[in-house]
């Protein structure tokens, strides 16, 4: 059997694509009881009779989980239904505390959408999106000793501080006609949920951490022959490849299934229609469940949980707080910044573009903005290994300091150290000026005392300023500097030597 | 009085409050009882003399200090063993959960304990609530005190027979197709099923969450109300609890005692009544009878009908069973509960079920399970939902020609253990005038109407409302209640044979 690549599959077969993304809201609460939802804690410390499926414990359903969820639906274009049920998805598996998921099925809450995807060339690319519906996750389980999947190990655990924390999952209507643009179409895709959820507040989107997983279901078909609509042609046998969780890795997924499934059928094998794994050091899926041996869910309407009937004057409150598309903004603020391509990609790849957005807001140069948190600001997150985000100064403590520059109330040296303070957690850029004495000279007694002193210890200075050469001054201008410590200005500096010295400026 | 056990609930309450008596020596009077007569009638699955008695020297104390106190502070309880109570074990009748001890209390616990009343034990029941007999409880069965070789009706049979053995003057039920109501009927005792979301679920390990209700019994109707302000009112952590006060039925019990039923119109349901036949004709008679003295107070009898009826039962059988089967899904070994370990995960939660479970619960599970399957769900979920729609409209339809329904609450007195064990579908013909409430959501009554002449055994009154309307039954109850006791010169409970008391 001759092994295809991902281009040839492309130019001999058409690929039908979909994708299903899970969403970790960050409510401060889990989905259906008071649980914390945060991540990084001691297993199973953040756990209750409800999370843990003890004996008689009854769901609350998380306000403003749905409220995030309905803001998401909405950023997506969907129709938010006046009416929809919870239900319970039946199977088990130890890390499902209730042996059954909350989660929404033939009622999603948000459904019938549609989403523009901005290729790197600037390509837009609409895709249709099914339904985003609200469920629980599911908590963790750790196989002990074996190679550490479950087969062979000698022991699991269980760590339920992940289990009903809410989800939403987003289910896109199959992408046809991508051709071989289509791993890049779909990590498109997945980067825009991201920055969408980002954006909306709703989740912290970091795929590292699965609070955005994907799952990857891909077919081939053959491509239409002469006089057929490509439409026409029924789609393949698909697989759907499980918990891809990086952009490059649903790239990759992408180009595995699509090699794989080339080779089987130009082989004259069949394509099993299955789930797969992914495998991150290998970059390549392995099999797992087949359809055929699929469970059986025994879907129906959770009796617990009364429907969710959000009113229409809400939905049209949560509409109103929808932010751009987050492509579309980007290429807005660029405009509007003037900055280059190379520029804006940088804002983006170190996560700084809300940031800066939210410096320049308040009347900061768009460029002074990219100057602090490009600049210095990304130094000192680099230094101490932690996201640009994380850093303890707020865009309008940058906005502050710049304005105090700008007033020529301290000078660029000045402000590094004024915000040295503010990153020690001094204060205010204003409270650290003053606190540390950092403001610009300018009483023109003092300096022009401390031109006196340095006139007199070098007198020559003057006479060669009168004879002409203004150059010399800069000698003086250096020592009252130095005598204060940085804090005068440099142009009245100038400026008082001069009128000591008889010469217009 | 000489046998503080035979006091009702309010008399008690009465007694603390004037200080004849103290909470200490009520409970000590009740945990002898228990010591006397349990053996046989085997109410209790657990007794926390110490607990009780703890609660009870605490109350006293109050009292004695002069603490303002709850009515029901310091008069004892049990608890059907289908609610959690945190420290003391919890099994639902099941050996699944043999040895747990739940780390928190069910939100009618919490509400027991605010009101200062020691709580006894545990009471048996079928497993998992399923059954009208308690003879599937996983720990043997309740006997009947009015005859220890019957049942005393399931699946709430150690609630009512802890009632009629005079082991407690109050205890908790759950009623999800008559467990409160048909063991009231068959031991001569009172009991009530609120309106769906009156009284929180949460904490009450659950048979079928859209059937479940918590509700009181006891002797008498004053009593049973007593205890309903007690168990209800809203619930955060319940998101199907009412969001509503609790309706005033001691006011109503009150009022119903004092006999005038003047302008009520009481609906008789002809599905129900007995008069198409399969009814024990002693259980006919005591029910014409019951219904010639409520006419006598002024009350209108008018005859309705339910057609819709006839498919009750059919689709309670797959609604109940399809829900327990997810329900029941958690006992899977991993978190609590009984663990028989094998060499995957799989295998374990297999034998762990296979051991655990009792053969109705198996039997519930499958047929829950194929019920909801695909390609069955539409042929029978759905079309028992539909039937359940239609089950409320026949009620909508009943109501707007009555205030209340009547009816006897079973077809026939209590049974022989073991008579109907091998047969399920007799067994569940007992519950036929029980379960239309429950698929409607609708609040009921069980109180004794006399005993059937031909076997000298209890009989049993239903009375059910609409939703919300739980303080009719109390009123019509009351008025029943007080002019039988006239005539019988007590409670029917009074008449029960004297049990044989251990050395
Ligand atoms: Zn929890």
């Amino acid at each position: 059997m001759t092994t295809m690549t991902y281009e040839q599959a492309m130019e001999e077969f058409d690929p039908v694509f979909g994708i299903e993304v899970h969403v970790e809201l960050n409510t401060k609460t889990k989905m259906f009881c008071g649980c914390a939802n945060e991540f990084g804690a001691e297993p199973n410390t953040q756990v209750c009779p409800v999370c843990l499926g003890l004996p008689g414990a009854m769901p609350v359903t998380n306000e403003k989980a749905v409220e995030s969820a309905i803001r998401l639906g909405l950023a997506l274009g969907c129709s938010i239904r006046e009416s929809s049920r919870f239900a319970r998805k039946n199977y088990f598996y130890p890390d499902l505390a209730k042996d059954y998921q909350i989660s929404q099925y033939d009622e999603p809450t948000c459904y019938e959408g549609s989403l523009d995807v901005v290729l790197d060339d600037g390509t837009v690319v609409e895709i249709g999106i099914e339904r985003a519906h609200m469920e629980e996750d599911a908590g963790k389980n750790t196989h002990v000793g074996g190679s550490g999947g479950i087969q062979g190990a000698d022991y699991s655990l269980v760590d339920y501080n992940r289990g009903g924390v809410p989800l939403v999952e987003i289910v896109t209507k199959p992408i046809t006609g991508m051709g071989d643009r289509t791993a890049e179409v779909a990590r498109a895709y997945v980067a825009t949920i991201r920055d969408i959820v980002r954006a909306l507040g709703i989740s912290d989107g970091r795929m590292e951490q699965g609070s955005v997983r994907a799952d990857v279901n891909l077919s081939l078909r053959p491509k239409a022959v002469a006089g057929e609509s490509q439409d026409d042609v029924p789609f393949g046998k698909r697989s759907e490849t499980k918990n891809v969780n990086s952009l490059r890795a649903i790239e990759r997924a992408v180009h595995f299934e699509a090699a794989r499934q080339a080779t089987l059928l130009l082989g004259g094998q069949p394509v099993v229609q299955e789930t797969r794994h992914w495998h991150e050091d290998t970059s390549s899926t392995t099999p797992g469940r087949s359809k055929e041996e699929a469970e059986d869910y025994r879907y129906f309407p959770e009796p617990d949980l009364l429907p969710v009937q959000p009113s229409r004057e809400w939905v049209e409150e949560l509409r109103s707080t929808i932010p751009e598309h987050p492509a579309k903004m980007r290429a807005r603020l660029r405009e509007e910044w003037g900055f280059s391509d190379l520029e804006m990609r940088d804002v983006v790849a170190a996560d700084a573009l809300v940031l800066i957005a939210a410096t320049v807001q308040t009347g900061t140069s768009a460029q002074a903005a990219r100057k602090w948190w490009m600049g210095e600001l990304s130094r000192v997150a680099n230094d101490r290994e932690v996201a640009l985000t994380s850093l303890p100064v707020t865009p309008d403590q940058i906005a502050e300091l710049q304005g105090l520059i700008d007033e020529g109330k301290i000078n660029d040296k000045l402000a590094r150290q004024a915000l040295e303070g503010v990153l020690a957690g001094e204060g205010s850029p204003t409270e650290v000026v003053a606190s540390r004495g950092l403001e610009v000279v300018s009483d023109d007694s003092a300096l022009e005392k401390a031109v006196d002193e340095a006139l007199a210890a070098q007198p020559d200075v003057l006479a060669k300023i009168q004879d002409g050469k203004v150059q010399a001054a800069g000698a003086i201008v250096g020592a009252v500097m130095k005598a204060t410590r940085g804090q005068a200005d440099a142009g009245r500096v100038r400026e008082i030597i001069l009128q000591r010295a008889g010469v217009e400026g | 009085m000489n046998d503080w056990t035979r006091a009702t609930a309010a008399q008690m309450a009465d007694a603390l409050a004037a200080g004849e008596v103290t909470s200490v020596e009520l409970v000590q009077a009740h945990l002898d009882r228990i010591a006397a007569v349990d053996g046989p009638v085997h109410a209790f699955l657990h007794i926390d003399a110490e607990g009780a008695l703890e609660t009870a020297r605490a109350v006293d104390a109050d009292r004695a200090a002069g603490v303002e106190l709850p009515r029901l502070a310091g008069v004892p309880i049990g608890i059907k063993d289908v609610l959690v109570t945190k420290g003391l074990p919890t099994t639902a009748g099941s050996r699944i959960l043999e040895g747990w001890i739940p780390p928190y209390d069910a939100t009618v616990t919490r509400r027991v304990r605010e009101a200062r009343m020691p709580i006894l034990g545990k009471t048996n029941m079928d497993e998992f609530a399923m059954g009208s007999s308690t003879e599937h409880s996983g720990y043997g069965p309740t006997r009947n005190p009015w005859d220890l070789d019957r049942i005393p009706g399931g699946s709430g049979g150690g609630s009512a027979a802890a009632l009629a053995a005079f082991e407690a003057p109050l205890t908790i039920g759950s009623d999800t197709g008559g467990s409160i109501r048909q063991p009231a009927s068959v031991t001569a005792t009172v009991g009530v099923k609120p309106t769906y979301g009156g009284v929180s679920r949460f904490g009450a390990i659950a048979l079928a969450s859209s059937l479940d209700q918590l509700g009181p019994c006891g002797r008498t109707v004053l009593d049973t109300a007593l205890l309903h302000e007690v168990m209800g009112g809203h619930d955060e952590m319940d998101a199907t609890s009412l969001d509503e006060p609790v309706p005033a039925v001691v006011d109503a019990a009150l009022e119903g005692a004092r006999q005038d039923l003047t302008g009520v119109k009481i609906g008789v349901v002809r599905e129900l009544s007995g008069a198409d036949g399969g009814y024990q004709a002693g259980v006919t008679q005591r029910f014409e009878e019951s219904l010639s003295r409520l006419r006598e107070m002024g009350a209108a009898i008018v005859e309705v009908s339910c057609p819709s009826f006839e498919y009750a039962l059919a689709a309670y059988y797959v609604i109940l069973p399809s829900e327990a089967s997810s329900n029941l899904a958690k006992f899977d070994s991993v978190r609590f509960g009984k663990r028989v370990e094998k060499s995957t995960i799989e295998k374990t939660m297999l034998a762990t079920r296979a051991e655990g479970f009792g053969d109705e619960v198996k039997r519930r599970i499958i047929l829950g399970t194929y019920a909801l399957s695909a390609g069955y769900y539409d042929a029978y979920y759905g079309s028992a939902q539909k039937v359940r729609t239609l089950v409320q409209r026949d009620f909508d339809a009943a109501f707007a020609q009555c205030d209340v329904l009547v009816s006897p609450t079973t077809p026939t007195t209590p049974f022989k253990i073991g008579e109907r064990i091998d047969d399920p579908l007799a067994m569940y013909l007992n519950d036929i005038a029980t379960i239309p409430a429950n698929l409607a959501g609708i609040p009921g009554m069980s109180l004794p109407s006399g005993v059937a002449p031909e076997d000298g055994l209890p009989v049993g009154f239903q009375i059910l409302a609409p939703a919300h309307e739980d303080a009719r039954l109390y009123r019509i109850g009351a008025a029943l209640e007080a002019s039988l006791t006239a005539e019988w010169g007590g409670p029917l409970s009074a008449q029960a044979p004297e049990l044989e008391v251990a050395e």
